[in-house]
């Protein structure tokens, strides 16, 4: 079971660092890493693995929507499901 | 495997283009309730809907928050309350409705559909005392709905139904002046109506329906009009091919959140409504995507034409990604939910006539739309009359949602608020149609509907 994290924002120090501290506090396995930065603007996708995750899947989502506030960055997290069932027959 | 391109494009899509998932409603049948002591069955009632949906909220919300797509609307459709209230009289009806209100409260849903009778053949005592009631529980209740059938095409119409429909529009008018009259915009006049529609305000758990059933509506008028803007000049064909792919995108996630809510209520799941409902938002409305097919506002000459492929693209594109389809499942066409309706209808270029014609290709009917405060009842009747015979004879759903403006004329708008939007006031025909209704009786069902 995955799930996919999407970063958007600002480009500053510390963003995955950031996100990879929270993905490691709940337990979530960082499967993949994609990310650009365009003139400024950073853009992650990160797809964690959540089958072994040590809280609810809904308190993970809240605790990175709000590290997002802080930073004022965007981070909306997403079970893979949503993306496979939309693109893949 | 999952690429960028599809997770950009599926964040895309719920971010900027308002897709969401507009309803869960779940169906409850209440013939377990029945009971000849109408303080019993009321409390029957109140018990069977809080015990049963007392988690669809709540499961609502978890799921939203999971797959992070909006699920805007949490809602309870009950059996058709005229079938189970039986003698329990006026006064009784109303006591079901104040049960539904309270039952609403108590789980927190923001619509409870179910205030309905299907009279399309003949009338009982209980359906002609429950409609006599249907303004005032509109105007004691907020979030209770009410839907009439007067029709359908294997029984034809019922003119004495129609007519006492027009004063009972009127009257919810009244009874509800000092909120807009928002009384008629929680009333409903169908031919067919579907027993399975998710959608308020005409949403009832049908007689054929099981113990409790998930029903789920889709949206995203939003995300077809990006795909029609993304494709450019393409042709008709290749147009439609992009309104399917989408729509089948759409109903996709529909399905995904049905089946997971369905389970995780332990509630067997009924059906997906393919439809494109619009929203007052800037950007979620079905006018604009008319209007991005090609035409200079909606209600132009050629709009029932692309209103037609588009209803057939949405319906063949969806159809597909769902395991069970059902409800109204077409387009919508409110105009007070509508940004792009409204607009058009304030530049002169969207009439009831057309709106009328429109209906004739489309899911549901008149929908939304204000008429002058002092239009006689029978040009209400009449409006009904028409537009229950373009769903008779076309064998399809057509429904009338209108709203007499109590005290307002041509050029005044009302504002409902939230979903419901603005309407600005229409012009009818005032030529009187009152002795073609007051003849009464029913017109016979079409030669068509002899099948067998």
């Amino acid at each position: 079971m995955k799930a996919v994290i999407t970063v958007t924002g600002k480009d500053t120090v510390g963003i995955i660092a950031d996100v990879s501290a929270v993905c490691s506090k709940y337990n979530a396995n960082i499967v993949e890493i994609t990310q650009t930065v365009l003139s400024e603007y950073f853009a992650m996708i990160m797809l964690v693995d959540i089958s072994a995750l040590n809280s609810e899947f809904a308190s993970f989502v809240d605790v990175l929507a709000s590290l997002g506030q802080s930073k004022n960055l965007d981070i909306h997290t997403m079970h893979e499901d949503i993306f496979n069932t939309m693109h893949h027959i | 495997m999952l690429n960028t391109q599809d997770i950009l494009e599926t964040i895309g899509m719920i971010r900027q283009e308002n897709l969401d998932i507009r309803t869960i409603t779940m169906g409850i049948s209440l013939w377990d309730c029945v009971s000849e002591d109408p303080d019993r069955l009321c409390e029957n009632i109140y018990n069977k809907i809080t015990v049963t949906a007392k988690d669809l909220v709540a499961v609502g919300g978890d799921i939203e928050k999971k797959y992070g797509i909006p699920i805007v609307n949490k809602r309870v459709a009950v059996t058709p309350v005229s079938l189970i209230g039986g003698g329990c009289g006026p006064e009784g009806y109303l006591k079901i409705a104040h049960t539904l209100q309270r039952a609403a409260d108590a789980i927190g849903i923001n619509f409870i559909g179910g205030f309905s009778a299907l009279v399309q053949k003949g009338m009982t005592q209980g359906a002609r005392d429950m409609i006599s009631v249907i303004p005032e529980a509109l105007a004691q209740t907020n979030n209770v709905c009410s839907s009439v059938n007067v029709a359908s095409t294997k029984a034809g119409i019922n003119m004495d139904a129609i007519a006492l429909m027009g004063s009972t529009i009127k009257r919810a008018a009244y009874l509800t002046r000092d909120n807009s009259s928002i009384g008629c915009a929680k009333l409903v006049v169908f031919a067919n109506v579907p027993e399975d529609n998710p959608f308020m305000a005409g949403a009832f758990c049908g007689v054929g329906e099981p113990d409790a059933v998930i029903n789920v509506g889709v949206s995203g008028p939003g995300v077809v009009a990006s795909a029609i803007k993304r494709a450019g000049d393409c042709d008709l064909s290749e147009l439609a091919d992009v309104i399917k792919k989408t729509a089948f995108k759409i109903t996709r996630v529909g399905q995904l959140v049905a089946s997971e809510a369905a389970e995780r209520l332990g509630v067997p799941f009924g059906i997906i409504d393919l439809s494109l409902a619009p929203t007052p938002a800037v950007g979620d409305s079905v006018a604009y995507i008319l209007e991005e097919m090609g035409l200079e506002s909606c209600g132009a000459h050629g709009t029932t034409a692309a209103l037609a492929m588009l209803n057939d693209a949405v319906k063949k594109g969806g159809v597909m990604a769902s395991s069970h389809v059902g409800g109204l499942s077409g387009a919508f066409i409110p105009v007070s939910e509508d940004a792009g309706m409204i607009a058009a209808v304030e530049r002169g270029a969207l009439t009831l006539p057309k709106l009328e014609a429109m209906t004739a290709v489309c899911s549901v009917g008149l929908d939304m739309i204000a008429i002058p405060g002092d239009t006689p009842e029978a040009i209400i009747n009449g409006i009904i009359a028409d537009e229950i015979s373009i769903g008779v004879v076309n064998n399809k759903t057509t429904a009338v949602r209108v709203i007499p403006a109590y005290g307002l004329g041509v050029g005044d708008s009302v504002s409902f608020g939230g979903l419901l939007g603005r309407a600005p006031v229409m012009e009818v025909n005032p030529h009187s149609p009152a002795r073609l209704i007051a003849r009464g009786g029913r017109v016979p069902a079409p030669i068509h509907s002899l099948k067998n």
